[in-house]
């Protein structure tokens, strides 16, 4: 019973990996958005490259919630 | 109490059971015709009867079916023939039919079916099939030269072995972050829905009994509303994934087709 009570926690504990993920993914568009309201003729061009830096960004993020959801139901 | 499960909406179910049959590589394999086949059949079905609607009677002024058609091949060929350059027009038909089959499934999924792209066996083989692709060309145009992609240039000698190292384990790893970023997104998606639609039923179960269960009727009103909005949310989620998937395969081909040209 008590490792079940652990699994829960760990769990718990793992998807704490999303926060970076939040902060790195505000990041990239207030970053966007300070440059784009600077440039906004530049800014078009760059949404592209937007979009890859918020996917890898969050990708690290992900790990951590699928590593929870294998601790709860693995 | 199972079926408000959040994750029991990944279950795979037998639709059409084919028994047990002995394979000469695998041994003892199940055969069925599952949710999962069936939501995959209808995403490729939706995706052909689309394209083929749409160049049935093409015009020179787009119809509004054909200007959705133009603008998702014009935004594929773009991304391509950006990142790739001149030879992106070669593996234009793989990255669109990747991005166009991972759109259906997406969709599909948030609408109607089961979620194909929740599933991380389904998400691993597309990873790896694009990866296999990006190796076999780069082994095809390059020979053994393939492994300049490890050694990036004007790197100092003592710094190598451990540029080296890094170079090739993030590139190990690239086939698993896409497959587990869109297994990760769709399967997140989809349970935090599920929770806030569970929200609304249990609070209305409350609210059903009277006295002090009617309190629960705002937070279901609330609860209802954000289901709407994250609804809305994984629209965007759906096509922005088949999106990164698409510029994610045309960086790493770019790797290996222009290898050493310097970027």
């Amino acid at each position: 019973m008590e490792i079940d009570a652990a699994k829960q926690i760990g769990a718990g504990l793992a998807t704490l990996g999303m926060i970076g993920a939040g902060i790195g993914v505000g990041n990239i568009f207030g970053s966007f958005l300070t440059g784009a309201l600077r440039n906004p003729s530049a800014a078009a061009s760059q949404i592209g490259n937007l979009f890859v830096g918020a996917a890898l960004a969050e990708a690290l993020g992900i790990l951590s919630f699928v590593l929870g959801i294998l601790l709860k139901y693995g | 109490m199972a079926a408000n499960d959040p994750i029991h909406q990944f279950q795979i179910e037998k639709l059409v059971d084919f028994g047990v049959v002995n394979l000469p590589l695998f041994g003892r394999t199940e055969l069925a015709f599952t949710n999962s086949h069936l939501a995959m059949t209808l995403a490729f079905a939706g995706v052909v009867i689309f394209m083929s609607l749409f160049t049935m009677s093409m015009q020179i002024v787009p119809g509004r079916l054909q200007a959705v058609g133009e603008t998702l091949f014009g935004m594929i060929d773009n991304l391509a023939s950006s990142i790739i350059g001149h030879e992106g027009r070669k593996f234009f038909p793989f990255v669109f039919t990747m991005f166009m089959f991972i759109l259906a499934m997406n969709v599909l999924g948030l609408m109607l079916t089961f979620t194909v792209t929740s599933q991380l066996a389904i998400t691993a083989v597309l990873g790896l099939m694009t990866i296999g692709l990006v190796i076999a060309i780069g082994f095809l145009r390059h020979g053994l030269g393939f492994f300049k992609l490890f050694v990036p240039s004007g790197v100092p000698i003592v710094l190598l072995p451990v540029i080296v190292l890094i170079e090739f384990v993030s590139f190990l790893l690239r086939p698993v972050t896409l497959a587990l970023r869109l297994f990760g997104n769709m399967l997140g998606g989809h349970v935090a829905l599920k929770v806030f639609a569970g929200f609304v039923v249990a609070l209305g179960a409350m609210a059903a009994n009277g006295g002090l269960g009617y309190f629960g009727i705002p937070g279901a009103a609330l609860s209802l509303s954000m289901v709407v909005a994250l609804t809305a949310l994984e629209c965007l989620v759906a096509f922005l994934q088949a999106f990164v998937f698409a510029v994610l395969t045309c960086i790493y081909l770019n790797d290996v087709v222009n290898l050493g040209h310097g970027h």
